[in-house]
């Protein structure tokens, strides 16, 4: 079946099956910034906006988000118009693989819109559902330091 | 001194990647294309007696079963090694004998994944249980024969007794263990052991084919070795060479994993039948089970040494559970010997013996430390052992002992990679240098006084805290048999293409790469277009192992990028009339070194060199290609501090700072280096407290999930200090080595070293979850 969805700001018509995912429907549909990495809810690779909150898009049934905003990481910044979460991710290198850095992305915005000024405990809490096996999380933790900081003195 | 090197460049695919415009191998979708599904076994041991797919194959939408009744038993190793591979031949992509929970039965290709998975499940196996064999302590006198005449046969000319369960055994001796042993006043003899480990890149393994317009075989593949997956699909699915092509894309991350070939010959036998698109992603219960771990390891070490802490006699056994199958089976296990024994290298008497034996449990592979770490485990703890015998400095202990610029060991020669090793000199290590970095950054003297089991600090307290540490070495890609190569033309813009077979997996390479020619040529990493890792376009390389890509690829880039500089500066010299010995490059230009009257004091651009040879005369492309191999493998060095506080009631070590010093020789990139350093040692802190694979009593793994096997999370993490200890490694490219496995090798032993510093008592054990602990503390 074809269904309305609202993502990254724009109404589209998207294909789906009644049992699949919002993580199945948005790769399916061309989305594929939103990653894979265990489908069970662990990682937070796929991590998107569901009205301005993070969820995992694997645990999410599509059909239940009728009339909600869906974000995905280029929703936040693309590479012509990157977030400055996202220039600071590269910048700090907290970035290796890639794999996690959208949902680490995702992570950190939202974490930064509810609480602009984070402790290190609040950022390490704040990205407690994101795995990444390459970085060690501590330039991930230094971008997001940075970022907070970069976003305070624009604003 | 460097312009381009040495500096904490942006990853030039950074933004790309952050911004989730980079594609991985599940981001490939093609027209027509079939989604690919794999049966594994359920049992540890059995003999399919019957497969009946007939049901399957009745359901609309399925297009190909693979299973051993159409698919030739062919004999490889998974282990994507150079050719001939020193793995054992003994693995079929659909066998009849199950080896291992995971262990391929068949593969079901249908127009959606549901269909396959449903297919699957249609799809009646009748087996025939046999007794598994679980013990990797009892294998080798087992009565259970895991490769039974199945053919099984090593590809070089190596040990191998399958009678006794035994792809692979190592030996070397260097001097008179026995008697050294015997005279020796003070003995240790001593057991550990570490587990099995999951790599949990986040991308799990993928891999998807079609056929070109030319009819060629195309697979894009999330590959750390995509020219040993070309050669191995080819002897697979019997197609030449020439007909296939591999595609790395983005890898979202490999540490030893995908240096597998397991997916793609599937794929490119259902691609090959069928001739459409094929697509097989595993999901993380199969990443964890069926695809490649850390070998499981037990070694013993014996050690005879005097009263001052002089060693007289070194002697390391080492078992290894290979698992089912033998993949990477004798080289992490000479790699365990060789990549610890040489660092105190004044050792008379040497002994490594080694043996790596079948079970039906999960088979091992690469793993980031190869070995290394599993040694790293208990060679730690007998220097702090010694040290607290003799009541010496153990910082003083390793300065004093280890080995130096301009020293050798004869285990470099003793234990190679299924042949004699390399005989070589050190020639750069800044390891002492890292030892008092490493100590003034973790405060260790004034922590070594405060702490101790018998402190007024931890004496008659729940909360005990200590202090360790641990020297460690590692290799920068294997000599004398890993080739890297690199091709460069120039673009009438001034700038270049860089096409390396070097293979980013996330490391950064392609990054690191561009900056070495950018060194070169003086001109800015933005005028390197770099394409890695494609087999019909980039040239040969081993791939990303063996921690060779900066000091191997990165060298055949300088050479590469050397030839490039060499026509620049014909071109110019031709514009200027003058000799190539008189004109240089700088920033993107061409210039009399030394200006007069008589010659022009002005550059010619880059842009211009091009469009001169592209356009004016004696035209021709700038272009060069170079390769190389390395006669030797120069090791990293590092040295790593740790401070814990046991909780004595719960069992919990909790880590309170990690310092690590690190010699890569130079960082090519400092940020990118940084992140090696701290992102192995994170993995081997988790590995060093929480990860393992926790089977059934019949080898199930039962801890299948990221949640239950306990991938660390941010939240996890202690303080972490990297320190990056220069050297000049003259053999390398700028004179850097190796970072990307050494660190992993630390958390083991500094932490079970800091464990007695807090408690007195010793571990044995990985990981060190508070059951075990507690049974420690109260033995």
């Amino acid at each position: 079946m074809r269904l309305n969805f609202n993502v990254n700001s724009e109404t589209k018509e998207l294909e789906l099956n009644s049992n699949e995912t919002l993580l199945d429907v948005l790769r399916n549909n061309g989305y594929t910034e939103v990653k894979c990495g265990c489908n069970e809810g662990e990682c937070g690779a796929c991590l998107v906006l569901l009205d301005d909150k993070p969820v995992n898009s694997c645990q999410v049934l599509a059909m239940s988000i009728k009339n909600k905003k869906v974000k995905t990481v280029k929703g936040i910044g693309t590479l012509f118009i990157p977030h400055i979460i996202q220039k600071t991710f590269a910048k700090a290198g907290a970035d290796q693989c890639g794999f996690c850095s959208p949902g680490m992305v995702i992570a950190s915005y939202s974490l930064l819109k509810e609480n602009p000024n984070p402790t290190y405990e609040e950022i390490l809490e704040g990205l407690d559902g994101n795995l990444c096996r390459c970085t060690g999380y501590v330039k991930i933790i230094e971008a997001v330091e940075k970022s907070a900081e970069l976003i305070n003195e624009k604003n | 001194m460097f312009k381009y090197v040495n500096k904490p460049i942006e990853k030039i695919d950074g933004l790309a990647l952050v911004t989730g415009n980079e594609q991985y191998t599940d981001d490939f979708n093609f027209e027509n294309m079939l989604y690919v599904s794999i049966m594994h076994s359920g049992f540890a041991h059995a003999v399919i007696e019957n497969l009946d797919d007939s049901a399957a194959l009745k359901i609309p939408g399925v297009a190909e079963v693979l299973s051993y009744k159409n698919v030739k038993q062919i004999l490889y190793t998974t282990a994507g090694q150079g050719f001939p591979e020193p793995s054992p031949y003994d693995t079929v992509l659909f066998g009849r004998t199950m080896r291992y929970v995971g262990d391929n039965v068949c593969a079901v290709a249908a127009e959606s994944k549901e269909i396959a998975d449903e297919a699957l499940r249609k799809i009646k196996v009748k087996y025939k249980r046999l007794k598994p064999l679980l013990d990797f302590e009892k294998a080798e006198d087992s009565k259970i024969i895991i490769h039974k005449d199945d053919g099984a046969f090593p590809k070089i000319p190596v040990y191998y007794d399958a009678s006794k369960n035994m792809p692979s055994k190592v030996e070397a001796d260097i001097g008179n263990f026995d008697e050294s042993y015997e005279n020796s006043p003070e003995k240790i003899d001593l057991t550990f052991y570490t587990p099995y480990a999951s790599h949990c890149a986040l991308e799990p393994h993928a891999s998807v084919s079609y056929i070109d317009n030319r009819g060629r075989l195309v697979i894009i593949s999330s590959t750390q070795v995509p020219f040993h997956v070309r050669r191995i699909v080819s002897h697979l699915v019997e197609i030449p060479i020439s007909q296939i092509r591999v595609i790395k894309p983005r890898i979202g991350g490999g540490f030893g994993g995908k240096q597998e070939v397991l997916l793609e010959p599937i794929v490119a036998l259902i691609t090959w039948r069928t001739k459409r698109p094929a697509k097989l992603v595993l999901n993380r219960k199969e990443v964890f089970k069926s695809t490649r771990t850390r070998h499981q390891f037990r070694t013993i070490f014996k050690v005879g040494y005097n009263q001052d802490g002089k060693i007289n006699a070194f002697h390391l056994d080492a078992l290894e559970n290979s698992g089912g199958y033998g993949s990477h089976a004798l080289t992490v296990l000479s790699n365990a010997g060789s990549k610890t024994l040489p660092l105190l290298n004044k050792i008379e008497n040497v002994r490594f013996t080694g043996k790596s034996v079948y079970t039906n449990l999960p088979c091992g592979g690469a793993y980031r430390g190869y070995g290394a770490t599993e040694a790293y485990f208990g060679y730690g703890q007998i220097i702090d052992i010694i040290c607290e015998d003799t009541k010496q400095d153990i910082l003083e202990y390793y300065k004093k002992w280890s080995i130096k610029s301009g020293e050798t060991s004869p285990i470099f020669k003793a234990l190679g990679e299924g042949k004699e090793g390399v005989a070589m000199t050190v020639t750069s290590t800044s390891l002492n240098q890292c030892i008092d970095t490493g100590a003034k950054e973790s405060d260790w003297y004034a922590k070594k006084k405060l702490y101790g089991a018998n402190s007024d600090l931890n004496k008659n307290n729940r909360y005990k805290r200590g202090i360790g540490m641990a020297a460690l070495m590692q290799g920068s890609a294997i000599p004398e048999i890993d080739m890297a190569s690199a091709y460069i033309k120039m673009n009438d813009d001034g700038s270049f293409n860089l096409h390396v077979g070097a293979t980013d997996l996330g490391t950064g390479s392609d990054t690191i790469l561009a900056q070495i020619a950018s060194e070169v040529l003086d001109t800015p990493v933005e005028k390197f277009i770099v394409n890695s890792s494609d087999t019909d376009i980039t040239p040969f390389d081993v791939g990303a192992y063996a921690s060779s890509t900066t000091y191997l690829s990165g060298k055949a880039v300088q050479k590469c990028a050397e030839k490039i500089k060499e026509q620049i500066l014909k071109v110019g010299a031709e514009i200027f009339g003058s000799k190539i010995e008189e004109v240089e490059v700088e920033d993107n230009k061409v210039k009399i070194k030394s200006p007069n009257d008589s010659n022009s004091l002005e550059k010619i651009s880059f842009e211009d060199i091009c469009r001169y040879a592209f356009y004016q005369n004696n035209q021709f492309q700038i272009q060069a290609t170079a390769s190389h191999v390395s006669p030797k493998s120069p090791p990293p060095f590092a040295a790593h501090f740790v401070e814990i506080e046991v909780d004595t009631l719960t069992g919990i070590i909790k880590v309170l700072n990690y310092v690590a010093a690190v010699d890569c020789g130079t960082p090519i990139n400092t940020t990118l280096a940084e992140g090696q350093a701290e992102g192995a040692i994170v993995n081997g802190l988790a590995y060093a407290l929480f990860e393992d694979y926790y089977f059934t009593p019949h080898g199930k793994m039962l801890n299948d999930t990221f949640g239950k096997y306990g991938m660390y999370t941010a939240y996890d993490i202690p303080p972490i200090k990297v320190k990056l200890i220069e050297s000049y490694e003259e053999s390398g490219p700028f004179g850097a080595k190796s970072i990307s496995e050494i660190n992993i090798n630390g958390a083991l032993p500094a932490i079970a070293n800091a464990f007695y510093n807090a408690t007195g008592k010793r571990l044995f054990k990985v990981p060190f979850i508070p059951e075990y602990v507690l049974k420690i503390l109260n033995y």
